[in-house]
């Protein structure tokens, strides 16, 4: 039998697009607010300061190792609201649709966008849906913005690094790059590395409840670009210099292996489920300590610290014992990674 | 990973370090490296701050930038001819040439494919079969036996439509070049290491022999370039030049017997136009005459007008080893990896590049 697949009609505001909404998105996103399909979301707020942000999701293959387009779409806003330390809560969530796109894998998206929001704790309360014609788009891109709800007194910014702070990961560099590369076609390249998509909240939650959001000064997810972008970038916005050491920065050997091959550099991938944090190095064990028993901060590392000179700088100590700078990207390693 | 953190380890490093320093000439000892990726190690190491007696240069070791811009110029002409596939390593797409670069020309429409090897390009030939499918043959000896082997397949195969512009070199020529020119004083050349794989060691047996000058063929890590420096400073002391090998554990003295010779079968050596150092005699590479069909030249005019370095770049003498990327006027300041002027700065085995973004 023929698979069921979109029609420009399913994006047309009749029937046919009003059956696409509510039995497939409504079906999987429902809660109170969204159920009312109003042409807006209104909900309560208990916080007299609200952080708010917006991404578009182009990733190619939509469907990859550790996850899928749907996954990451939750999980980047959710953890561009995180990095603040704000509480996600409420998501919007835009899908453009290519003509001829099949039911099935809009499901297999929109489940994994559920377990998502599950997990994050964040609802989507509005949405929209269109269609277009066959090679205006590439399969799926979504949209998703969101709020989240700021405890007061906390000011996580990238130009809040002092010096003396230390320079912390979560976890492991590069998995979903090269998790995304290696299912490009044309690099006949085989490995079993999975992305590391994944919500970021329960990590700054866990540092909130034990009233270390003080003691956080500057954070941020390092995506496009990598560590180095995401180090280079609160160096200038702080104007302070970084100094991190390379051999205490984490990166899995299998994704070590494809970087020797490919002429990359870990610093530079794009990672899904890490933060960069900046924080008070007297609470900095303390900080790892907690991280470390977290779902997805395991492998966390403190990896360098924050000096003088040279302002806006990052310089790395190679394995060696030289040093070296850290610049940032100038240009994309390869388009459509998110 | 086996193989790779032996050749990082610190205490190694340190050890070769140390015997390094002692040796004493009383001068910065000058020792050039010629291959782009010996270019990217030194700088990422960060080794030059703990040799202050060595004065690492970098030569004519990146097969982007020592491309002249005549022949980027001839190869963005053809990726204006009507049912053509450039096919293209990466590095090549940003290079500018007098007044495009191929990333220009896709933005306008030409149909211009990155490839990681030139079977790829078969590919896309045999997948095309109503359009010319160009590879544009870029590199040294390490790429030259695979496209010599792609053109051997596309004999085998019968492909019509697949054709190269060869704009291949070939290393010793340019180092001789550079010994000859005496503009440039060099205690030392540290050979490239896969281009080495390729030709073995013999080909440099005349920097020994012609020039009394040592010279190291090493490898890509940390302790594999402090290993060739080492040795290297002993040939002086002990005066006794001859090319060493530290990187025995990829090259043999007789290099890859079947790929030279499937190299020669497909080409030879011609003379070549070199950024920086201009037309060197057997220092590239052109299709013998039974492989004649295999070369685009034949199916377009590429005859554009002669075109010069852009104002102020030092890419030229940057490549000679004359100057250091950060005694160009424009280094940082107009060119930089976002907006390069020069083909250094381009491609990411470019000294300016390296000294950018590691410097």
């Amino acid at each position: 039998m023929e698979e069921k697949r979109i029609l420009l009609s399913h994006g047309s505001g009749g029937t046919m697009a009003r059956d696409l909404i509510d039995q497939y998105v409504v079906k999987h996103f429902e809660n109170p607010i969204l159920n009312l399909l109003n042409d807006q979301a209104v909900f309560p707020t208990s916080s007299s300061r609200l952080a708010f942000t917006t991404d578009s999701y182009v990733v190619d293959p939509i469907f990859f190792p550790g996850g899928d387009i749907g996954k990451l779409a939750i999980c980047g806003t959710v953890n561009d609201l995180a990095v603040c330390g704000a509480t996600p809560q409420y998501l919007s969530c835009s899908f453009m649709i290519e003509e001829g796109f099949l039911f099935s894998d809009l499901e297999k998206i929109l489940l994994s966008m559920k377990e998502a929001c599950k997990e994050a704790g964040v609802k989507i309360v509005t949405g929209d849906t269109k269609v277009v014609n066959r090679g205006s788009l590439d399969k799926i891109f979504i949209n998703t913005a969101g709020v989240g709800s700021l405890e007061e007194g906390l000011s996580i910014s990238g130009n809040k690094a002092l010096v003396g702070d230390k320079v912390l990961i979560t976890g492991f560099l590069g998995d979903h790059e090269i998790a995304i590369i290696s299912k490009r076609e044309n690099l006949g390249f085989v490995t079993h590395v999975q992305s590391d998509v994944a919500p970021m909240n329960g990590i700054v939650k866990a540092l909130l409840q034990k009233g270390l959001g003080s003691r956080l000064h500057a954070m941020r997810d390092p995506t496009r670009g990598g560590l180095a972008t995401v180090l280079n970038e609160i160096a200038a916005q702080s104007q302070i210099g970084v100094i991190i050491e390379e051999d205490k920065i984490p990166v899995r050997e299998e994704v070590k292996g494809a970087c020797e091959i490919l002429g990359f550099d870990p610093l530079y991938l794009a990672n899904e489920g890490k933060l960069v944090i900046f924080l008070d190095s007297q609470k900095a064990e303390e900080v790892l300590s907690v991280i470390k028993k977290t779902r997805y901060g395991s492998d966390a590392q403190i990896i360098g610290e924050v000096i003088a000179e040279p302002k806006g700088k990052v310089l790395m100590r190679t394995g060696i014992g030289g040093t070296r700078i850290v610049d940032m990207l100038a240009t994309e390693q390869f388009p459509r990674i998110c | 990973m086996k193989y790779v953190d032996e050749f990082r380890d610190a205490t190694i490093a340190q050890k070769l370090i140390n015997r390094i320093q002692r040796f004493k000439f009383n001068r910065k000892v000058r020792f050039m490296e010629v291959c782009g990726s010996h270019t990217v190690a030194i700088y990422k190491s960060g080794m030059r701050n703990l040799l202050p007696d060595i004065d690492l240069i970098s030569g004519p070791g990146c097969p982007v930038c020592v491309t002249s811009a005549l022949d980027i110029d001839r190869t963005i002409q053809l990726t204006r001819m009507p049912d053509t596939i450039l096919a293209t390593f990466g590095d090549m797409i940003r290079v500018p040439g007098s007044s495009s670069s191929l990333q220009n020309e896709i933005s306008q429409g030409a149909e211009v494919k990155v490839v990681y090897s030139s079977y790829d390009a078969l590919k896309i030939a045999e997948d095309n079969p109503g359009k010319r499918v160009v590879f544009l043959a870029v590199g040294f000896e390490t790429t030259s036996p695979t496209i010599a082997a792609a053109i051997l397949q596309a004999e085998k195969k019968g492909l019509e439509n697949f054709s190269i512009l060869s704009y291949h070199k070939l290393i010793p020529p340019a180092m001789k070049a550079l010994l000859t020119g005496e503009q440039v004083h060099i205690d030392g050349f540290i050979c490239p290491g896969h281009v080495s794989v390729i030709i073995g060691s013999k080909p440099y047996e005349f920097i020994p022999q012609q020039y009394h000058l040592p010279a190291a063929i090493t490898g890509f890590e940390p302790v594999d370039i402090l290993h060739a420096l080492f040795m290297m400073m002993a040939q002086i002391k002990e005066n006794r030049p001859a090319v060493e090998i530290p990187y025995s554990r990829a090259v043999k003295p007789e290099g890859n017997p079947m790929a030279i010779q499937r190299l020669y079968e497909v080409f030879e050596p011609s003379e070549a136009k070199w950024r920086g150092l201009g037309v060197i005699a057997d220092s590239g590479l052109k299709l013998r005459r039974r492989f004649q069909k295999y070369d685009a030249t034949q199916y377009y005019d590429l005859s554009v007008a002669e075109s010069s370095d852009p104002p102020g770049c030092e890419c030229g003498s940057i490549l000679k080893g004359l100057k250091k990327p950060s005694e160009c006027p424009l280094f940082a300041s107009v060119c930089n990896p976002s907006r390069p002027i020069g083909p250094c700065m381009v491609s990411s085995e470019g000294s300016c590049a390296a000294a950018y973004k590691y410097g």
